[in-house]
């Protein structure tokens, strides 16, 4: 293939007709938004098959804690002398298993991604406000997540004080060999994340408010955008807050500053600190935190929305209250942290405010729901792998849902906080619905992407092992949290009372193997589509979106010849009056044709 | 040599996969399907399965609720922990309902509406009362489930006692707990981490005029009937003094004091002899005794449940709940901290 094709066939100019590139500028340090998505993507990728493996090992542990395993020894060396694995390692495995799978997959692998890629073709833009930002911001998510990765090799291993790394077990390197140079690394790792973070979201927000092709209203914007904007804006007043939350745990750490210690005695020695407290760095954290949850769950939501309308053939039900209750979860989102802190000795009276507010948020996320059902109904559902994990999405995003009604319910929070309940609701709630939303993304979008069709059977197959087993591993450990079990105990064998629960244990660990397997063939799926899929046409899962309108073959600027103005909202489908089950948003309003 | 051989059994499994669908490929070349194409037999295929998995999800999990309900906590053993069951049942079963409707009218429909060539969707952009509905009905549930909630919350943590709660201090340091008791006075004398030395171990300042009668104890034991005041403190980093069976659970932090009060009502002893804890520790005891281990005596317990090092996993204490009579004899044998020094 040649190396670089402008559309020449085209004799169309535009202003990014004649730069020469080669491979160093097409692959690497690319501007194009299309490779900066892609280049997110293939990173994303990578970091969740460390993070995924991870949580395999540990839970090797956690179901066959007297067992010693080869494959321990093999990967985690001196953390798992003849095959069984040490406490401090099981901690940090946990650590980076959450702080992958939450910033580094599902923050940047998942938004990075697909608002790379969509949010420029949907609205009908040559590129990003800024491919130099753009490119910059993917270049910290890199640097950072490599030192996230030297991480694991230092001496005395990564961080392991829980993802949420609250001082002063990480503040303090007595406490736990990871609190050393691991903790050190993770901070660095985080503030370049979270710099490249602002980088990108900043670019979102100006390219969608700016870059609007001709009559692309806000109104008329696929919820992919809206819900790729609302995300950019969530992380733009929310990522800098755990900036400052890492800068005064690094003064803590290496000034000897007292932001968040006070009156320690640890490992035998007695500290100088006095007068700070770890709740205040508790509150900074979740102050990102929360709106955290949505930065990950909200692009899904938007990925979710356009794949079901588009394969169920209908419009999206109630797009303006879909919006609504994007907005409505966004500005909730920001206050309701102090749910995470009902039994850290806040004040009570603040407990009564955040439950308030958070029960709220299940009344947009209800909507959301009720609309995607509704969207099925009467439609004539084509099931695309996308459609399958979007569904899948639906039924997780439900299920994970309403045990938040519990959680965020501090009078019955005081009995499951830190249990393995809640565990099981976030990874059904956030980690399998962000997922499931990421794989849809990945299988609709794929053509856009590569140009090449994925295999559609060997998709059903990794669908439905992948939700079967999801639903496997954390469907049970509802049960074990409701026995009281809390969670990053590194075994349960010193507690009798919990010996019932090993079987279940086990149960769990086997679904989360298979799960884990499952996962190769959609790399296989994946890779070898990308080289050897069959050719992809312009429109393959005939869409209504802008994207499709752009030509098979990628070049910069999108478009060879004007960019198409919009006419419509990007919903008509099965229109009456029109021939065909979609009407492009290019397609101009027929004579007497009532818009949306 | 093993991962030598591994290496190449996997290079030799995708090397094989790969010439699967090369040969997959060529014969959908040869016949002109277009494999990415979804079929009215791939639609109806799906869609059934969709509809088996939902009616799946949700017997799978009245299977879950009827064979691992028994593992759950057994009744509480405090006042408020009763009110906090009861409030944890409304809402669970409010949840459960709205999880099998949604569940199965979700894959239902996703059955029900599955594609065909001819087929043909109706096209319904929105319906503002249908949209009414469903914001207004969850919204005056939730207003109920905040009020219910909101209520047991305060009444949880700020409860009316007509009783002067009993003082006891838990310090948690990694990775053990120590409990201080307040001794005839009902209040503790000052203590700070700065005062650790030797065998005062929780820093307590012995010429405090608190201080005199404090003592440590090793196991909590708790009075029935009579509401318990525990103040917590930590020695390093944060911990969690989580007491399941109770119903309670608050954070220990470094530098600032946490409270939480309850009200024990069952003594070890009496809930010993309860119907769902002497068949929890009857399976257990069958468990420990076909691995060959100590057989288990029920017991209530203090875990910690904040991640705090690397013992995190085995930082526990007894709780023994007993008469006033069998607890006025145990702390009388206590030592107070001023006689150990």
């Amino acid at each position: 293939m040649a190396s670089h094709e402008h559309g020449n066939d085209h004799a169309h100019d535009h202003d990014h007709e004649h730069h020469v590139e080669n491979f160093w500028t097409k692959y690497i340090f690319s501007m194009d938004h299309k490779m900066i998505g892609k280049q997110f993507l293939i990173t994303g990728m990578f970091m969740g098959v460390v993070g995924v493996f991870m949580s395999m090992l540990f839970r090797l542990q956690l179901a066959w804690p007297d067992e010693k395993f080869a494959i321990l020894q093999t990967f985690l060396g001196k953390w798992a002398p003849e095959g069984q694995m040490d406490p401090n390692m099981y901690l940090a495995l946990v650590t980076i298993h959450g702080t992958i799978m939450v910033f580094f997959v599902l923050t940047a692998g998942l938004s990075g991604t697909f608002s790379n890629l969509l949010i420029p073709l949907q609205i009908g833009a040559r590129d990003m406000a800024s491919g130099f930002l753009n490119m910059l911001s993917y270049w910290f998510f890199a640097a950072s997540s490599v030192i996230m990765l030297v991480s694991l090799f230092v001496e005395t291993g990564p961080a392991s004080g829980g993802w949420t790394v609250y001082p002063p077990l990480s503040a303090l390197p007595q406490a736990m060999p990871g609190s050393g140079t691991g903790m050190t690394l993770w901070l660095v790792s985080m503030t370049l994340f979270i710099a490249g973070s602002l980088l990108g979201s900043l670019n979102y927000i100006v390219t969608i408010i700016n870059l609007r092709t001709k009559g692309m209203a806000m109104t008329r914007l696929p919820l992919t955008i809206w819900a790729f904007l609302v995300t950019a804006i969530l992380g733009v007043l929310s990522f800098p807050v755990l900036l400052s939350a890492a800068l005064l745990l690094m003064f803590d750490r290496l000034l000897g500053t007292s932001f968040y210690l006070s009156d320690i005695m640890v490992a035998g020695e007695l500290l100088h600190n006095e007068g700070g407290s770890p709740v205040l760095y508790e509150h900074l954290f979740w102050f990102l935190g929360h709106p955290e949850v949505y930065i990950i769950l909200l692009p899904a939501l938007g990925i979710t929305s356009e794949v079901i309308a588009t394969n169920s053939r209908k419009p999206i039900f109630g797009y303006r209250a879909m919006i609504g209750s994007i907005l409505a979860i966004a500005f909730l989102s920001f206050i309701v942290w102090g749910h995470h802190m009902f039994i850290t000795g806040m004040n009570p009276f603040l407990g009564s405010v955040f439950t308030f507010t958070t029960l709220l948020i299940a009344i947009p996320s209800a909507v959301k729901a009720f609309n995607y059902i509704t969207t099925l109904w009467k439609g004539n559902i084509q099931f695309t792998p996308a459609m399958l994990f979007s569904i899948g999405l639906v039924s997780t995003f439900v299920a994970g849902g309403l045990t938040g009604i519990i959680l965020g319910d501090s009078a019955l929070d005081i009995n499951v906080h830190d249990t393995y309940f809640v565990v099981a609701h976030f990874h059904i709630v956030m980690g399998l619905s962000a997922i499931f939303g990421m794989f849809a993304g990945v299988y609709h979008w794929f053509p856009k992407m590569y140009r090449r069709m994925m295999h559609k059977g060997l998709g059903y197959v990794h669908f439905w092992i992948t939700f079967i087993s999801a639903y496997g591993v954390f469907f049970p450990m509802h049960f074990t949290g409701l026995a009281g079990l809390p969670r990053r105990y590194y075994s349960n064998a010193e507690f009798p009372i919990f010996d019932e629960i090993q079987d279940i244990n086990v149960i769990i660990t086997m679904f989360a193997i298979l799960g884990g397997l499952a996962q190769l063939i959609f790399f296989f799926n994946f890779f070898y589509s990308m080289w050897r899929g069959p050719k992809a046409p312009q429109n393959p899962w005939r869409s209504n979106t802008l994207e499709w309108t752009t030509p098979v073959e990628h070049m910069h600027g999108n478009w060879p010849g004007e960019i198409p103005e919009v006419h419509r909202w990007p919903y008509d489908y099965s229109k009456p009056g029109h021939e065909e089950d979609f009407v492009p948003q290019s397609t101009p309003l027929k004579d007497g044709e009532v818009g949306h | 040599m093993t991962g030598l051989l591994m290496v190449i059994v996997l290079a030799l499994a995708v090397f094989a996969a790969a010439q699967i669908m090369r040969i997959y490929e060529l014969s959908a070349k040869v016949s002109q399907v277009r494999e990415y194409e979804v079929t009215d037999k791939d639609n109806s295929n799906q869609g059934r399965m969709m509809l088996v998995f939902g009616i799946g999800l949700v017997v799978a999990f009245f299977w879950m609720v009827a064979t691992w309900g028994e593992i759950m906590l057994p009744k509480p053993s405090s006042m408020h922990g009763v009110e906090i069951d009861r409030l944890w049942d409304i809402s669970m079963g409010m949840i459960i309902f709205m999880f099998v409707v949604v569940q199965l009218v979700t894959f239902y429909f996703a059955f029900k509406y599955r594609g065909r060539k001819d087929g043909k969707a109706t096209f319904y952009e929105h319906n503002d009362r249908l949209e009414f509905i469903w914001t207004i009905v969850p919204a005056i549930v939730l207003a109920v489930l905040i009020i219910y909630g909101l209520t047991t919350w305060s009444n949880v943590m700020n409860p009316e006692n007509e009783e002067e709660p009993m003082v006891v201090e838990l310090y948690a340091q990694q990775f053990k707990w120590t409990a201080r008791y307040s001794g005839d006075d009902n209040t503790l004398g000052f203590a700070n981490v700065r005062l650790i030395g030797g065998a005062n171990i929780v820093g307590v300042d012995t010429l405090h005029v608190n201080s005199a009668d404090d003592f440590l104890a090793t196991e909590i034991h708790l009075p029935v009937g009579r509401p318990v005041l525990f103040k917590f403190r930590a020695q390093d980093v944060i911990h969690s003094a989580y007491m399941p069976h109770f119903r309670a659970q608050m954070n220990c932090v470094p530098g600032m004091e946490t409270h939480f009060q309850f009200t024990p009502t069952i003594t070890t002893a009496e809930i010993r002899q309860d119907a769902d804890v002497q068949g929890k520790v009857a399976r257990i005891n069958a468990i420990r005794q076909a691995k060959g281990l100590e057989l288990y005596e029920y017991d209530y317990l203090l875990l910690c449940n904040k991640i705090c090092g690397s013992a995190h996993y085995n930082m526990q204490m007894n709780i023994v709940v007993e008469t006033q009579a069998e607890y006025d004899a145990w702390a009388k044998e206590q030592k107070t901290i001023a006689e150990t020094l």
